[in-house]
């Protein structure tokens, strides 16, 4: 009746996942009795859960994030405790446990806090930069969301109901076949990946098509912000790469469920083909995380260096040659495997040459600053943190595509220093500059400047003393994944690692706390005018936070920076020069409840593939079919916000507007 | 926010690209002189896309398939297996079912209820044909033994054909909606384009029935 | 949506195509037949011309494989062309690089794919062989 699950699926021997899940599940409660009490609910389900604003999916994106991304961390201090204590000893994590943390904290990181989080930040912000009203398939994007979100749940409930992969973040054959991981761990990554990658896949082709087809009159493909250009080759990449992820993990799936024999060791199975196949969706992850970072970085340095971005035309250049090269390099992840030297000589020099286009637009970054007025607020730091870390982590990568220098390397703390020099010092850093940046937009209020920088202070030291001697440590020969160790000269480097992992703690508290404060002090902090950091692109011609049509009227685009030469020539005049519009009706699409309801029904079908319940499944895909039909069959997908709305709205933004070029001018 | 006052004067912030000659002659709504493109050409790329997305899907299996087609694991081979006149039955069920797909979109086009379900209904019942076909070919293989988990050969060639085929499935669910939709709601907008959507999934189906016929049926047996 | 009906009242030259898009539909019918026509002749065609080559002695043995490799992909372009009416006019312009970044992207897994494994399996000891001499 129940497949595989009983009771002993719940690890009732083991006092730390118990304990852990006890909390959270408190705490959910918690959160959930507070927001039924408070009537808070139905306000959530209409403005927020059935929502199909790109605005509010962004959020709901970054707030995902940010949660996975304190359960991520929990597994990292886990991860670097365990390491220190187990010197000569055998710590407090059993091998077994361990193996899971290490697993689900790159799993958890990469899909569930990296992911979503630019995402996120790219639903929020490319409708508004490229002047329009919203993406392409509003319905499409909730349904995107809330399919990661399904995702993350299932990884999380692994913690509870069974166990989650020993296997690391990508979980290579034959270790992974049934044969040697005969529990339901491997099962839960690869339905929540299979859940959550289809999620983002979508999210893919509606930001694909909303860049290209959807574009303010006159924004023509050498207008655009380079956000939305990064943004366009993140997305191309995740529409060419996510189907290669979803291929393989069917593939393992396969094997696993039905005896097939891709990756087996026995009837001609080939281990090396999942390594083949992860990589080549792997190498290009990687670039759909960093490149809208890089676009991130490119918004702010050239917003608070109050000049326009240095070498607009090389900088796009760089991002699609990035784009294509990317897809170029995925075998020097696995140089080792004996691919001969001709083949490793070729993705080696490749993947140098990746190198050039981001060298290119680090001296862009460099000369935009270059005789700019600078203010140094909390996103210009973590922009120029980047600067200073990315450098390191891209010379220490080219390291590694050398691969005489990658047979020693490989697999050791060497390549975990690399790759999380790039991720955190990228990607993360680009996320929270972003955030920073977008915060005020998106809620009218900005965040605590002072909790901000000294947030951003802590997690930069912390980075590097928690990495750097990581380095070190792989240069001793220490490998990755040990759960102990008896060599005395790593010990002292491994607990400097963890004392930088406790700093970084100390970040992230600040950064909570600094949440915590901009709220509760929010009526100090509001932004009236919708341009608090004296902007340049688009998004910042709307109020803030912007109402759900975006623009009372499409912008006319006839320059590269159309909001700042706006800006500009409003100040010389000491007015606003647009005369107030002819306002009319705007249709929005319609709230819709599809996106929540098929998440629902992708945990339960995924649930139940992951204990074998094949009647819940068959009942699960009923009900997605049935949620599409009747998705399919509404008669009515838009409603109007009338011109009176639009009028007040768009009058007020103006006013304020008016009030603060005047105060400007006296 | 209104042009005509941003087009008079000279913009301080601009450097160089003086690009006023593109916008001159606008071009097409879609390029980006023109604002926005109209629904039917967003929904149209975007499926696009989608499909773009799902023949990497195909490719993956493809790879699969090639590199391990050698590995029989002393089971039996493609050129032992494969029958090539069941072959081009599907084939010919496919094709057909693809151009009774096309006259569909051109009695849609013309808002002819009785022709849009007529060759609805023939593209159906094609697609179930081929669909009957490559099961009875399946059962047959498995009956002899040559079942997906007899050898990584095996494995890959019913994973990729079995995809193809779930796809056609999925597409019969699909028209079966479809054709229900345009006798309960007519030719209303939306649904044109989400027919729009369903004749691109399916011919581009075919498209990827050519390649399997080609590199997997035919080099397969001539190998 | 009263937009929609506007834009489709354009002339078609200051309009972009969606994939799929009928040229014909709203000329006569019997042009659009055509097309499915000639297109469904060609496609036929070629699948003879396909299965035909592999039972003949008429061409080398060996060069079978590329035959029908090219075959397969002037099948292909029929399709493209006739069913799917993607054409090279400068209205399919984002329509035919999509297609042409999808076609870079599958070849580069498929062929990337058969040289790595090829060396590998050059290189390296069968998985199979390995397991049968730890035995």
């Amino acid at each position: 009746m129940l497949g595989k699950l009983t009771w002993s699926a719940i690890p009732f021997d083991q006092p730390i996942p118990l304990a852990a899940a006890g909390i959270v599940g408190i705490v959910i409660i918690g959160v959930g009795l507070w927001v039924l009490l408070k009537g808070y609910l139905p306000y959530l389900w209409r403005e927020w859960i059935t929502s199909v604003d790109h605005k509010r999916i962004g959020v709901m994106y970054c707030v995902l994030a940010l949660v996975m991304l304190l359960r991520g961390f929990i597994d990292a201090l886990m991860m670097r405790s365990q390491q220190a204590f187990a010197f000569h000893a055998a710590g407090y994590l059993p091998p077994e446990h361990y193996d899971q943390i290490f697993s689900a904290h790159g799993t958890i990181m990469i899909f569930f806090v990296a992911m979503p989080f630019v995402i996120g930040l790219m639903n929020f912000a490319v409708p508004l930069q490229l002047g329009v009203r919203d993406v392409a398939f509003p319905t499409l994007n909730s349904v995107s969301f809330w399919l990661t979100a399904a995702g993350a749940l299932l990884v999380n409930l692994s913690l509870v109901v069974g166990e989650f992969a020993r296997t690391g973040w990508l979980p290579y054959p034959p270790l992974s076949e049934l044969t040697y991981s005969p529990g339901v761990g491997v099962d839960y990554y690869l339905v929540a990946l299979q859940i959550s990658g289809a999620g983002s896949l979508m999210a893919g082709i509606n930001m694909v098509t909303t860049i290209l087809k959807m574009r303010a009159p006159g924004m023509s493909y050498t207008r655009m912000p380079i956000f939305c250009w990064t943004s366009l080759a993140s997305n191309l990449l995740i529409v060419a790469a996510f189907p290669i992820l979803t291929a393989v993990l069917a593939m393992l799936m396969l094997d696993r469920y039905l005896g097939f024999h891709f990756f087996t060791n026995a009837a001609g199975g080939n281990p090396m083909m999942f390594m083949n196949l992860i990589w080549a969706w792997g190498h290009p992850e990687v670039y759909i995380l960093i490149l809208p970072a890089f676009g991130v970085f490119s918004e702010v340095i050239a917003t608070f260096s109050g000049k326009p971005l240095f070498g607009y035309r090389s900088m796009i250049a760089a991002t699609m040659a990035i784009c294509l090269l990317s897809f170029m390099v995925w075998l020097h992840h696995f140089f080792t495997m004996g691919a001969g030297g001709d083949v490793n000589a070729i993705f080696g020099i490749a993947s140098m040459i990746i190198a050039v286009p981001t060298g290119v637009k680090i001296f862009n970054w460099l000369f935009t600053m270059y005789g700019g007025r600078i203010r140094y607020s909390s996103a210009m730091l973590w922009s120029v943190g980047f600067m200073v870390t990315f450098v390191i982590g891209g010379v220490t990568g080219v390291l590694l595509a050398v691969p005489p220098a990658d047979f020693v390397l490989h697999n050791s703390l060497f390549l975990v220093a690399h790759f999380h020099n790039v991720i955190i010092g990228g990607v993360l850093f680009g996320a929270f500059a972003g955030y920073t940046y977008w915060f005020p937009k998106a809620f009218g209020f900005s965040l605590d400047e002072r909790l901000g920088k000294a947030a951003f202070w802590a997690w930069l030291v912390g980075f590097y003393v928690a990495f750097g001697p990581l380095y070190v440590l792989g240069l001793l020969g220490m490998t990755r994944r040990m759960q102990h160790y008896d060599q005395p000269a790593w010990h002292p480097w491994v607990l400097v690692a963890g004392v930088g992992a406790l700093i970084i703690l100390i970040a992230i508290v600040l950064q909570v706390m600094q949440l915590v404060v901009s709220i509760r002090t929010r009526e100090n902090r509001r932004d009236s005018t919708g341009d608090p950091w004296d902007a340049r692109t688009l998004e910042w011609a709307t109020p803030s936070p912007p109402p759900a049509f975006n623009f009372a009227v499409l912008p006319n685009v006839t320059h590269e920076e159309p909001y700042w030469g706006m800006k500009q020539r409003a100040r010389e005049a000491m007015r606003l020069l647009s005369t107030e519009p002819h306002y009319v009706a705007i249709e929005v699409p319609r709230n819709s409840p599809t996106g929540v309801i098929t998440a629902f029904f992708a945990v339960v079908t995924g649930f139940s593939v992951i204990w074998h319940i094949w009647w819940i499944v068959v009942l699960g895909l009923l009900g997605a079919y049935a949620t599409f039909v009747v998705f399919a069959w509404r008669d009515v997908a838009e409603t109007q916000i009338p011109a009176a709305e639009v009028e007040r709205i768009d009058r007020a933004n103006r006013a304020a507007r008016s009030a603060a070029l005047q105060k400007g001018a006296a | 926010m209104n042009s005509t006052t941003l087009r008079a004067g000279h913009d301080p912030s601009h450097l160089g690209h003086h690009n006023e000659e593109a916008h001159a002659h606008a071009g097409a709504i879609g390029h980006g002189e023109g604002g926005p493109a109209p629904k039917r050409i967003v929904i149209g790329y975007g499926f696009w896309i989608f499909l773009l997305s799902d023949v990497i899907l195909f490719a993956s299996f493809f790879a699969a398939y090639a590199v391990l087609s050698t590995a029989t694991a002393d089971g039996p081979a493609a050129r032992d297996l494969f029958d090539l006149r069941s072959v081009a039955a599907e084939t010919g069920c496919l094709l057909a079912s693809s151009f009774a797909c096309g006259m569909g979109s051109l009695a849609v086009a013309q808002r002819s209820q009785k022709w849009t379900q007529i060759a609805l209904l023939v593209t159906g019942l094609l697609g179930f044909a081929f669909l009957l076909l490559e099961v009875r070919e399946f059962a047959s293989f498995v009956a002899r033994g040559a079942g997906p988990t007899r050898s990584a050969f095996l494995s890959s060639f019913f994973t990729l054909v079995g995809c193809h085929g779930l796809h056609v499935t999925a597409g019969l669910l699909w028209l079966g909606t479809m054709m229900a939709q345009f006798l309960a709601k007519g030719f209303r907008q939306n649904i044109r384009y989400r027919f729009l959507c369903f004749s691109l999934f399916w011919h581009a189906l075919d498209i990827i029935w050519v390649a399997i016929f080609s590199l997997v049926y035919l080099v397969g047996v001539s190998t | 949506m009263s937009s929609e009906t506007e834009y489709e009242d354009l002339p078609l030259e200051e309009q972009d195509s969606a994939p799929g898009d009928e040229p014909e539909a709203r000329g006569n019918i019997a042009k659009g037949v055509r097309g499915y026509l000639i297109g469904l002749g060609l496609a036929v065609g070629l699948t003879i011309a396909s299965f035909s080559v592999v039972n003949t002695n008429l061409i080398y043995h060996p060069g079978i494989p590329v035959a029908v490799l090219v075959l397969a992909i002037a099948q292909m372009g029929i399709h493209l062309v006739f069913f799917l009416h993607i054409t090279t006019s400068p209205d399919n312009t984002n329509n035919v690089l999509a297609l042409a970044f999808g076609v870079l992207i599958v070849c580069l897994i498929v062929f990337g794919s058969l040289w790595i494994m090829a060396t590998m399996n050059h290189n390296m000891m069968n998985m199979s062989e390995l397991m049968q001499m730890q035995r």
